[in-house]
Formats: C-alpha cells, structure tokens, sequence
C-alpha cells in the first residue's frame, strides 16, 4: 500500500497545487521523484511528531491540504493531543497517512506497533477514518476523500486483501447476504476467511470507512434480532461499540480483534497472527461456534 | 451571568475602550473568570502590535497576505480581546459578553467563534510550531506579511518550543517573530535561563527589551533579520495593580468588588 500511497500522490500533486505532504523522516527515499519535480509541496520536517502535526495545521489555516506521512504510533499516539486541538478543534482539513499500524513492524519490538490508533483516533470529535484493504481501494478512497473539508486519517497496511472489493466512501459493502447472522469485516481482514465461510447462510459486510460507520446499511439489511461478528484488526472496539450504539438492538455482538496485551515476541507479521489467534483456522472456529453453522 | 456597569457611590465603571487594564479588571470581575496578571504582563506587547505593525484593514478583510497574531498562552487572552474593542474588531457588547455562555469570547481564545482569533489555544506549545506552518505557507507562495506569536517563558517548557526553534531556523523563517513574555513565572520551579543564549544557539536573531516600554518594543519590533526573531519581553505579571504583580495566588483568580473598587 506504500508504493501506491506514493503512486496516488504522484498523481494528485500534479493536478492539485494546494497539496502539500510532510514527512517526517519516513519514506523520503519512496518519494524521492516528488522532492525532484514539486519541492514546494513536499518536506521532510524531522523527527518531532508533535509540531509536524501544529505546522501542518498551520499550513491548512493558509489554504493548503497538507498530507502528513510517518509510523502509526508517532503519528497518531506521539502528536494525540496536537491532532485533536489544532486539527479537530479548529475545524481545520488535512490528511494522516500512517503505516506500521497493529503489529505489522512485528520484528521491530512494542515500541513500533500501534493496536490502538483506531480507538485513540475515534475520539476526536468529526474525524474520519479510512482503512483500506488493498492499494487500489486505497487509491479511491484517498482520491475521493482528501481535499473534502475534514481530517482524515488513512491507515495504510502491509497485508492486503487477494481481491480488491468496488468500495465507497462512508458506506458498508455487502459481500454476501443470509439470514442466520452478520460478520462485519474491517480493512485487510479478507484473506482470513476460509472459502467454507462464503457457503454459510450468513451476511457479510466488508468495512473501510470506521468514522462515521454506515449505521443505514447495517439497518437496512439487518431484518430481526441477531447475531454480530466483527473481525478488527486492531484493538477490540472500532466498530465494535459502535455497534453496540447502534439504535437497533442485535442479539449479541462480538469481536474478534487483536487482545489488548503488550505483543513481546517477534518474528514476521503470520507469526504473531497465529500466536494471538488471529489466522484463518482459529477464525473459522470461532465462526462455526458462535453462529452454530 | 448578567453584566452591567458597576455603580457604587454614585460612581459609574463602564467599559472604555481605551482604558485597556480597567475593561480586563471588569470583565474578571463580571464573570468570576480570567487569569488577570497574564493578561496585564502581556498588555503593552499586544497594544503596540495592533497598533502599529499588525495591517488592520487587511485582517478585516482575512487578506491572505495579512499579518498573523498567534496568542500562543492563551490563558492571557483578556488582553487580547481588550485590545480588539480598542482597534474596532469588537463591540464593546462582545467583550461584557466574556465567557457568558453565547459569547465568542471565551478563557482561551477559540478561533471558530471570531475570525480575528487566528489559532484557538489554551494547551501551552501549540501556538509557536502552529504559527510555522503559516510562516512557512507564506513563505512558498510568496505572500508578504508577518507571523507574530506571542509564548509564556513557562511555556518553554514544551519540547515543542524547542522543536519549532530548530525548524524555525532550518528555514529561514525570517517572517516569523517570536515574543516571549518573561514575566519569570517558571525560573522557581524549572530554571530556564538564559533563553537569549538558548535562542541565540538554535540560530535565531534574538533582542531581549523592556516588555512594558512602548519605544523599546516598537524599536525592537521594526528590525528586520534573514533568521526567525524573538523579543524576549521581561514583563511583570499583574503589571500595573500592586496587590498581584509576581503574587502567584493572582494567577487564576478574580477580583472582589472592593479589591476592584481600590484598582479603579
């Protein structure tokens, strides 16, 4: 999703003379083309989260649409307060591009996974979180979506989806419907569902914006009171409890996320994945148990 | 909260907007809000900006080629909207409205209610690397006008001061002006000093003046510089009212009738 964060940009920055994008010390080599052609739209500002996010800001007071890229925990639980006082505050527009979300630098050690960006950034009154589950549904959604007049947080993935789904902005896409039950699945979660699962008499939902959830959708084809499975891959809750808000009440709703412990081990991203219990085998089972199929 | 002029033995205290300390005085007392002795140590610095360096047709017009204030301490805000009312960018109305519940005017500035307010802030160390942004927006589309921003020296505690000091200088900021209001609030329990030598080695054009002398801000004010500037203003909290100059119980704290009466 990298190469296609920077190939989007690549794109845009063309067209669009107000797009501005920071970095701050992460993937300046991956943009190196864009510094050579457009240097007045492109910085890489340092290492210092917290005034990259104010600067930013700044820039968007005086009409740009600043794009500020770095890792997940940096970006997001580093510069909190900056985002939500300077951007969410002050009605101000901009972009957060993050990567490394989760445990995806899984061999670089806690300090560099962020399970919790999702449920951090929701707080923030009015913005909006994408998270997309290929490349190409990145390259929509941030074409559709980062010059509208709000904050907008992109998480980019190092797992992507075999199939890229027709995805919209603000809207839940219905991959399969049935009547025994529903599994809401958020971003690059697909390829963790067995093919048996498709066979099962149950809808399911895929899931790329998180704020503001598509509440019209899961209404609409939710008929009676059943049983709700959100597969999040991050801490339990995103969608979660905004489920649990929802004003039609389900029969019971779970999630299987990512367990809200520190991740000690290393090893490549699968990993981890199977020693938390989030792979193929130990989804399924708790699929077949929970909706009895 | 109702407000009205203070009558008190056949006296009468009103708003006048040229009498900046009394409408501060006055709108504490009104609304049992405001950190009085911030707002009076940084009163003369804001006086002189509006009135001589910061373009006030333009800011009525949001030119983008403006000049821009960022009140960086927040919490010293009646002064600024003290000297709104007195350039014309309030009524007096707005400001007797001070943190009523439908006023624009708040205890930290909020930049969504009033388009003259250009940064809302309260949370020390936003302002200054906030203001860079707009320097730096300035600067790539070459649109004149100058970036003034207005820190606590408590405020350089922040790492983010000193994190918009390396930027700051790293580009050339030379349409940024930092004033740092040196009312020495913070030496007794995290000492800071010297900030011109700290400035002067992050590779800032620095002046250190008489915060509440008119002529050496405005001399101060008028020297141009390739580097980003900062006037180090040594100012006294609670300037000008006996009874809260450098009294840290004044910091957060408003005034009764008879200790308003004895000011006025």
């Amino acid at each position: 999703m990298r190469k296609q964060f920077v190939n989007t940009i690549k794109k845009i920055i063309k067209k669009n003379k107000n797009l501005f994008i920071i970095l701050c010390d992460i993937g300046v080599f991956g943009f190196r083309e864009i510094f050579q052609k457009f240097n007045k739209q492109i910085i890489n500002i340092g290492i210092l989260e917290q005034s990259t996010i104010s600067f930013s800001a700044g820039l968007s007071k005086c009409g740009f649409i600043p794009v500020v890229h770095t890792i997940a925990p940096f970006l997001v639980e580093r510069a909190l307060e900056q985002i939500k006082i300077d951007y969410g505050y002050q009605k101000l527009r901009g972009n957060l591009v993050s990567v490394g979300g989760s445990y995806d630098y899984s061999l670089l050690g806690c300090t560099h996974h962020c399970p919790g960006d999702i449920n951090i950034l929701k707080s923030i009154p009015e913005i909006e979180i994408i998270v997309p589950g290929c490349s190409k549904e990145f390259d929509k959604l941030f074409k559709l979506l980062y010059s509208n007049k709000k904050l907008t947080y992109f998480r980019l993935s190092e797992t992507e989806n075999f199939i890229e789904n027709e995805v919209e902005p603000y809207k839940l896409k219905i991959l399969k419907k049935g009547t025994k039950g529903t599994i809401i699945a958020i971003g690059p979660v697909l390829n963790l569902l067995k093919k048996e699962v498709n066979s099962f008499d149950l809808n399911i939902l895929y899931c790329t914006t998180i704020k503001p959830f598509d509440f019209k959708t899961l209404n609409k084809i939710i008929k009676k009171k059943e049983k709700i499975l959100i597969i999040e891959p991050f801490y339990k809750g995103s969608v979660h409890d905004a489920v649990l808000q929802n004003e039609k009440k389900f029969l019971s709703v779970k999630s299987i996320s990512i367990p809200n412990k520190f991740i000690y081990d290393y090893g490549d991203k699968k990993d981890i994945d199977k020693k938390i219990g989030f792979s193929k085998n130990k989804i399924y089972k708790q699929i077949t148990t929970y909706f009895n199929v | 909260m109702i407000y009205k002029k203070l009558t008190y033995n056949k006296l009468t205290f009103d708003l006048d907007k040229n009498n900046l300390k009394k409408n501060i005085l006055l709108c504490s007392y009104f609304s049992k809000e405001g950190h009085v002795p911030s707002a009076l140590s940084i009163l003369d610095i804001l006086d002189v900006l509006y009135d001589r360096f910061i373009n006030l047709s333009k800011l009525k017009k949001q030119s983008l080629d403006r000049d821009y204030f960022i009140l960086s301490k927040g919490h010293g805000c009646l002064a600024l909207y003290s000297v709104f009312l007195k350039y014309g960018l309030i009524s007096s109305k707005t400001l007797f409205k001070f943190c009523n519940k439908d006023s624009a005017l708040g205890g930290h500035p909020d930049s969504t209610k009033l388009k003259y307010i250009e940064a809302s802030t309260g949370s020390l160390g936003h302002g200054l690397p906030f203001s860079l942004g707009i320097s730096y927006a300035k600067k790539i589309k070459n649109l004149g006008g100058s970036v003034f921003t207005l820190i606590g020296d408590g405020e350089c505690n922040e790492g983010t001061i000193w994190e918009s000091a390396m930027i700051a200088s790293h580009h050339s900021l030379n349409n940024l002006i930092c004033l740092i209001d040196y009312n020495k609030s913070t030496n007794k329990f995290l000492n800071i000093d010297s900030l011109y030598k700290k400035f002067k080695s992050f590779g800032w054009s620095v002046d250190e003046i008489n915060g509440h002398n008119k002529n050496q801000i405005v001399n101060s004010l008028k020297k141009k510089s390739n580097l980003p500037r900062v006037i180090i203003c040594n100012t006294i909290k609670g300037k000008g009212v006996n009874f809260m100059e450098n009294n840290p119980e004044w910091h957060h704290k408003s005034l009764t009738k008879e200790e308003l009466l004895k000011i006025l």
